[in-house]
């Protein structure tokens, strides 16, 4: 299975999380854990997804979602989990 | 699982402190392109990198956008051209030929540097690598993206003192024959001790006689990171300090290791060596001088500054390499001066000079890096530079170089403008006593005591 990790920083706003799911319902990306705080008044969420079911590749939909970010004025980003595996896991 | 903080630490890691792998640099052996006509052999060097390292932008591009790490180099090292022409050329004019060649495929590959337009002359010149040397200038001058290098010295073979003469006459060539670019030439030519066969870094990179045929070495770096984890331990004793350089450190590895790997799976190329530098940029907050300053120091330069980048170095490496599969290259804290705003201040102010940089040498991964120097400086005094660099690095069996540009028609107190990564420099005075009877007695100095370990 690969994991990928979405996190979106931003300004507090109405239907952040509807619209992230949405995109990714549609793209068969499968949601595994969701959390979510707020860190110095900004909304941080961050979701681990399952991206193998999906037909587009992992860059596609890091730029698909970067975009959703840009209009609704959040910054979503879509790693791979392995940069945060590699850092804090031995 | 992963939580939420973790992933935000790293995020910040990259967002804020400038995070990077400065570069993901293939080494193409070049060996199997010799051949005795010039033509033939650079249409074989053009094909072999060309085809080598054909997608090697895409793929550092591509494992950046997964991961979401920025790569922001990539580049190739080649053998050293000196071996590789030897047979071909028989002029300076067909080394220049060679270097155009390398250029032109930089250029297709898409890659910003290539390194290898070197020679390894630490003991002894043969006329081929002497011929490359004497070309080096033009070849500078006539190129974008070439890079050179010449070895000529280490621990195991002494100093070759003709061939540090014959560098300090060809710094000062390859300054004025870039002099219309503010000598730009001078930075990407470096003089090294103990040069090392699997370096990332440019301007030294070139792919040893000792390696494989190609092979992937990635550089990490993160001097951003390592200032802000040490802001949280102000005031602390030097355990707790070396504690969170080395934390930091092993970090930051990881991602190099990480991203190696997968360039290296992706690419179907061996991987090599990560090279755990701290390589400052001249952006804000991206500087060796800053850690430095956070350590305790007002200003770099000040005394202590020796101390601190010595602890720096090495915690740098004792957390790097429990981090990395293979660690090579320079591993430790460069000190750039064009390239690193906290070392500029620095200068400016009149904390550091050229005589501290160069006791810095001693502890830090490399040599005196990106100093500007007067253009009306003497070619034995370079040559004294290069010596001094080269004592230290045999005497104390680590790599050292000298990329000095002395910047025709400019003086101390004028500032020189190099651009991008290289950054801009105040032009630093050197000590103006001549060492004409020291240069001028030619041959060699031999190997320390210590070298004999056989």
């Amino acid at each position: 299975m690969k994991k990928t990790i979405i996190t979106v920083v931003g300004n507090d706003t109405v239907g952040i999380i509807a619209k992230v799911c949405t995109y990714l319902a549609e793209n068969n990306v499968n949601i595994l854990d969701i959390s979510q705080t707020i860190v110095q008044g900004y909304f941080n969420m961050m979701m681990i997804t399952d991206t193998s079911a999906s037909e587009k590749d992992a860059a596609t939909i890091s730029k698909d979602l970067s975009e959703i970010g840009d209009k609704i004025g959040v910054v979503i980003r879509c790693q791979h989990e392995d940069i945060f595996n590699v850092m804090h896991r031995i | 699982m992963l939580n939420i903080f973790e992933v935000n630490e790293t995020n910040k890691m990259i967002e804020q402190e400038n995070l990077d792998v400065r570069t993901i640099t293939m080494g193409i052996s070049l060996l199997d392109c010799i051949d005795s006509d010039l033509e033939t052999m650079n249409q074989k060097i053009y094909d072999k990198i060309t085809t080598k390292a054909k997608d090697l932008v895409a793929t550092g591009d591509k494992i950046a956008t997964e991961f979401g790490i920025p790569v922001v180099n990539k580049r190739v090292s080649v053998t050293p051209i000196a071996l590789v022409g030897g047979v071909a050329c028989h002029s300076t004019e067909d080394f220049v030929s060679v270097a155009k060649t390398l250029d032109k495929a930089a250029k297709t590959i898409g890659v910003n540097f290539i390194g290898g337009y070197s020679a390894l002359v630490s003991k002894g010149m043969t006329p081929a690598e002497e011929l490359l040397i004497r070309s080096i200038p033009q070849a500078l001058a006539v190129t974008e993206r070439v890079c050179s290098s010449v070895n000529v010295g280490s621990t195991k073979t002494g100093i070759n003192m003709d061939a540090v003469k014959l560098m300090g006459e060809i710094v000062l060539e390859t300054a004025e024959a870039s002099k219309d670019q503010d000598s730009l030439g001078c930075a990407k030519l470096v003089v090294f001790c103990n040069a090392p066969d699997d370096n990332p870094f440019m301007a030294g990179a070139f792919h040893g006689v000792t390696e494989a045929d190609c092979i992937i070495n990635v550089g990490v770096s993160g001097p951003g990171v390592v200032k802000t984890a040490l802001e949280a331990v102000r005031g602390a004793d030097f355990q707790t300090l070396c504690e969170m350089i080395k934390r930091t450190a092993f970090k930051v590895t990881r991602v190099g290791q990480l991203v190696a790997q997968e360039a290296s799976k992706r690419l179907g190329v061996p991987f090599g060596i990560v090279d755990l530098s701290l390589a400052p940029t001249p952006a804000i907050g991206d500087s060796v001088a800053e850690i430095l300053e956070e350590i305790g120091l007002e200003r770099v330069g000040a005394p202590g500054t020796t101390a601190a980048l010595a602890l720096l170095n090495d915690q740098v490496k004792k957390g790097g390499v429990m981090a990395a599969q293979a660690v090579g290259g320079l591993s430790g804290a460069f000190i750039p001066v064009s390239e690193d705003q906290g070392m500029i201040d620095a200068v400016n102010l009149g904390a550091l000079t050229l005589e501290k940089l160069e006791a810095m040498t001693c502890v830090c991964s490399v040599g005196l890096d990106m100093i500007a120097i007067p253009g009306d400086t003497k070619a034995t005094t370079i040559a004294g530079i290069i010596a001094d660099e080269s004592a230290i690095g045999m005497i104390n069996q680590k790599t050292t170089a000298v990329r000095v540009i002395p910047v025709i028609g400019k003086g101390v107190g004028e500032t020189v403008e190099f651009g991008g990564l290289l950054g801009y420099a105040p032009i630093m005075p050197v000590n103006q006593f001549s060492c004409d009877a020291f240069v001028e007695r030619g041959g060699r100095i031999p190997a320390p005591i210590h070298s004999f370990k056989n």
